[in-house]
Order: C-alpha cells, then sequence, then structure tokens
C-alpha cells in the first residue's frame, strides 16, 4: 500500500495530508495486532491497505476520529474477517488462516500493555536470525514503519522489483516455516535483541550517512530509526544496550543540522554548536546515565558515552579526550574490530599526537588489509598526515578516500581540503 | 505442529579426516541425542546413509527408466544423515539441530515440510 502521488490518489488537501500522517503513525501498531489476531501478514496487510482507503473515503467528511488508530483497527478487523469468509471455502491458504483466527483475547506477557506486546512480537519476527539481513531491514521498515516497498527500495539503492521479491520471499519463509510471533524466550533473549538493534542501527547510519547521489542525509531514514528504537525503550526500559542504542541514535541526531551545511559535510571539531539540538542532548545524556548505571557495558552504551562526551563539551578544545581514549579502551574490550582501533587512534592524536597515531593506523592496516576499502581509514590517515606537514602523502590519502566514499557531502569536504593542500 | 528436516551435511573429506575414537565418541553423543528427541515426544524419523557413492538415479519421466550410477548432485557436500521432527515453530526446531549439531559435529540444514492437505 503506498500513499501520496504515489499511487495517484494524490493526497492534496490538509484533511489527507493528516489522514497519511495518522496511517504512518499507526502502521506498525495496526499490522502488529493484525498479524496477531489472523496469523497471517499478507492478510493483515490487505486489511490495513482497506482500512486506509476506507478512512481517505469518511475522513474527509466526517473529520478524522478521536481515536484513529482504533477506528483503524476495528475498520480493518472487520475487513479481514468480511474477506476470511467470503474466501472461505475457496482457498486452502486462507481456509487455515480463518481457522488460525482466534477472537479470545490474546495470552499476555504480563510484561507490556497488550498492543505494545504485539509490536514487541512484529519486531523479533522482522528481525529473526533465519531472515537474510537484507530482508530484516526491509521487514521491519516496511511492517512496523509503514515505509513503502518503493522507499525501501530507493533508500538501499535496488530496484523496486528486487526489493519486493526480497520482502515477498521473507513474507513465505516466514509463514511456511514458521518463524514464531513472539518475543524469544530469556536463553535466547539478548542474541535476538542484539539483532533488532542491528538492524536499527543499519537503518539509522542509512539515513546519516546516505549512499548515492541524493540527499546526503535522509532524514526520514534516521527519523525512522529514533521511532522504532523509542518504541523498544518504552517495551524493555530495562536492557541497558535498548537505552544505550536509542542514546547514541539521538546524540548523533542532535548534530544533524550543524553536520551538514552548504552540501559540505562539517566536522566534529569545526561544527557550530550552537546549531545542536539542546533537548536531543539532555535527553541523550539522561538516557546514557541511566543505562551506565545498570552497569553490564555493551558497544551502544559505550558508543553513547562516547558521544555524551563530546556534546557535554562547550568547544571543541574543551573536548575530555582522556575520558573518550578511555571509552575506546573499553569499547576494544567489548568489540575488538579494526574500526573501533581505528577511532581510538583518532582519540589518541589529539591526546599523544599525530605521529603517534599515525603510527598506530599503519599498523592497523596491516593487521587488517580489509581497511584498505573502509573510507573512514583514509580519512583519518589524510587528516594525519595533513597535521604532520606530509602534504603529498596527504593528497594520496584523500585521492584513496574519495576512491571509496559515496556521500555526497563527505565528497565535496574530502575534495575541498584535499584542494587545500599545496 | 510442523514437521521439519534435519538434514546433516559433509563431505567424504570431512568425515575421513575424523579420527576412530573422535568418530565413536560422535555416534555415542548422536545416539543419546536421539534418545532426547523420542523423550520428548517429537521423533518421526532419523537415519544415517551410506555414501553418496551407493546412490542411483532413477530417471522414470521418459518412456522406459534411467538408471544412472551416483548421486543425483555430484557436489563435494552431501546429506550424510538427517532428522524429522514434529515441533510447534522454527525456533524450537532452530534449538534441536543447533544440539544435533553438536552432537554428530556436522553442519544441519533446517526445512519445513509442506503442510500435508488432510492438516488444512
Amino acid at each position: 500500500m503506498s500513499l501520496g502521488s504515489r499511487d495517484g490518489r494524490g493526497l492534496t488537501s490538509s484533511t489527507n495530508g493528516e489522514i497519511e500522517r495518522v496511517f504512518r503513525e499507526e502502521y506498525g501498531r495496526l499490522i502488529a495486532s493484525l498479524v496477531r489476531r489472523f496469523g497471517d501478514i499478507d492478510i493483515a496487510e490487505e486489511a490495513a491497505g482497506e482500512a486506509l482507503v476506507a478512512a481517505l473515503e469518511k475522513w474527509p467528511e466526517s473529520g478524522v476520529p478521536p481515536n484513529p488508530g482504533g477506528w483503524l483497527t476495528t475498520t480493518a478487523g472487520n475487513r479481514a474477517i468480511d474477506r476470511l469468509r467470503r474466501e472461505k471455502l475457496r482457498d486452502t491458504k486462507h481456509r487455515q488462516a480463518a481457522e488460525m483466527y482466534d477472537d479470545t483475547p490474546h495470552e499476555s506477557l504480563g510484561l507490556f500493555e497488550d498492543n505494545e506486546d504485539d509490536r514487541l512480537r512484529l519486531m523479533f519476527t522482522c528481525c529473526h536470525p533465519a531472515l537474510a539481513p537484507e530482508a530484516r531491514i526491509a521487514l521491519t521498515l516496511r511492517l512496523l514503519g509503514g515505509l513503502t516497498v518503493e522507499e525501501i527500495a530507493q533508500a538501499f539503492l535496488v530496484p523496486e522489483t528486487t526489493m519486493g521479491q526480497r520482502i515477498t520471499r521473507a513474507k513465505k519463509k516466514i509463514a511456511a516455516a514458521k518463524i514464531p510471533y513472539r518475543v524469544p524466550e530469556a536463553e535466547d533473549l539478548p542474541a535476538r535483541v542484539a539483532t533488532v538493534l542491528a538492524v536499527l542501527f543499519l537503518v539509522f547510519n542509512e539515513g546519516y550517512l546516505a549512499s548515492g547521489d541524493g540527499d546526503p542525509v535522509r532524514t526520514d531514514l534516521t527519523a525512522e530509526a529514533i521511532r522504532l528504537a523509542r518504541i523498544l525503550h518504552g517495551l524493555m526500559p530495562d536492557e541497558p544496550e535498548v537505552t544505550g542504542l536509542l542514546a547514541l541514535l539521538l546524540l548523533t541526531e542532535a548534530r544533524r543540522e550543524a553536520r551538514v551545511r552548504g552540501g559540505e559535510l562539517v566536522r566534529l571539531d569545526d561544527q557550530d554548536r550552537g546549531g545542536w539540538d539542546r533537548s536531543l542532548i539532555a535527553e541523550g545524556h539522561g538516557l546514557v546515565r541511566e543505562c551506565l548505571a545498570i552497569n553490564r557495558p555493551g558497544r551502544y552504551q559505550i558508543l553513547a558515552a562516547i558521544n555524551a562526551v563530546h556534546t557535554d563539551a562547550p568547544t571543541a578544545d574543551a573536548t575530555d579526550w582522556t575520558q573518550i581514549a578511555a571509552l575506546y579502551d573499553q569499547l576494544v574490550q567489548v568489540d575488538p574490530s579494526p574500526i573501533v582501533a581505528l577511532n581510538r587512534a583518532v582519540a589518541i592524536a589529539e591526546l599523544d599526537g599525530p605521529e603517534v597515531a599515525l603510527a598506530q593506523v599503519d599498523k592497523l592496516a596491516e593487521a587488517a588489509p580489509v581497511l584498505a576499502s573502509y573510507h573512514a581509514f583514509h580519512v583519518t590517515r589524510a587528516d594525519l598526515l595533513r597535521r604532520l606537514g606530509r602534504s603529498a602523502d596527504a593528497r594520496e590519502a584523500y585521492d584513496a578516500a574519495l576512491a571509496v566514499c559515496d556521500n555526497t557531502a563527505e565528497r565535496a569536504y574530502l575534495t575541498r581540503r584535499r584542494d587545500q593542500l599545496v | 505442529m510442523t514437521q521439519y528436516l534435519l538434514a546433516v551435511h559433509g563431505s567424504d573429506e570431512d568425515y575421513a579426516a575424523i579420527d576412530p575414537e573422535t568418530m565413536q565418541q560422535m555416534f555415542e553423543e548422536t545416539d543419546r541425542f536421539n534418545d532426547k528427541v523420542r523423550e520428548a515426544g517429537i521423533w518421526v524419523f532419523a537415519g544415517g546413509l551410506e555414501s553418496p557413492g551407493t546412490a542411483t538415479v532413477v530417471d522414470g519421466t521418459g518412456d522406459a527408466p534411467v538408471m544412472t550410477d551416483g548421486p543425483y548432485l555430484e557436489t563435494k557436500e552431501h546429506i550424510g544423515g538427517f532428522w524429522i521432527i514434529d515441533v510447534p515453530d522454527l525456533d524450537e526446531a532452530l534449538r534441536w539441530a543447533a544440539e544435533g549439531s553438536k552432537a554428530c559435529q556436522g553442519k544441519v540444514e533446517v526445512r519445513p515440510f509442506q503442510a500435508e492437505p488432510s492438516e488444512a
């Protein structure tokens, strides 16, 4: 189901704009409750689409009802039952689905409100490890975020038909292999939550450093990732990594306005800190304190803490690099990847000078040749070489970075920096 | 409930590289795992297969059946054995597959059977 001009319906009036907003906001909740009731994702999507059509017919005349989510849920539920009755004897698949239809209230986990249970279940179903990683992202954006297949295809630079097939295949696997619609049991929960967090982080990062020739920042994707992370945090407030991820996303998002100016990336130390979103920073700092108090550190919590130190400094010079280096030391313990070690070297450059940092960076590349295809590796080297006055080497490093960087704002920044060199 | 095929995949090279003592231990652990599957009431069938060299392919789609010596797929890796279990969902099947894989020291592919028409 697509919205707006894309389906030719042309939502022009303000009511229709309002309907689109309400529908987008309610979509995840709506689909989740329908999947729980009817046990079938396709039926849930069809019924949700029919409820939208009904809203587009009714609401412009009667006005948006006081509880639009309830209205959509009731209408979609009735449409699904009508459809199942109509098709009951024709189609085995629908007959099975009809038999799965259960009018009795579902068994509550006792942890959350009912409709919140539903969305949490759907999130774990979409991010099930038996699905391909790219399918997990697509399903989460489609079923919980309410993005259209076209929008998801655009976000990940694949043709719409490819994305459509990917989503269809994943839904078929969920149904045929019986991927359960529930929150995993205690023994599986930590690993499965990690998968959900990884999906949300990937969605955010694709928005924050968008690839391709379009906008350097895709605010639709960053906003969607934050919205879903907020839901997850609301549902699992005691999981410190969930809190950590939300904090990390908010503290990163807070700097968005200052990060790209005039189509060019502005590095952290050059950003106008007056342009940072203070309310997001305050919220992020609060969440960092909350999760660190639980004392079960993890990757996202440490990354959030690093961002908290950066956003705490009134000027770039006032940054507490000792604390940042200490946090990277902790992160290396949790995630000993060459990328983490590379970021740690940036902090070392501030503490011990660019020469020490450059030696570390070059040693890293010997141990992990994979870094050569990672643009941040070349950007870091370029910056260190420039600070050491090795202009020719720095220029080479900028060229290497440009060869593997596909974000328009970052390319603009790197090109200018390179061309400043004599 | 859904039936799942848990198929153990491996190559002759892999199997040949295992010393007899380890092989004995694998058999014992697989037996223990089989007992556990039976006790859980989810056992449908299980068995180990002779090597793919013992296979014959029959093509009966033409006028007269054609027999070919050897397996249908000439791959390095092949099915060495399998379980069929009956469990409520994929998570349950994956848990059993992980345990079975550990017992027999091989990678296990989990695949659902189509629902039988009579179940519909």
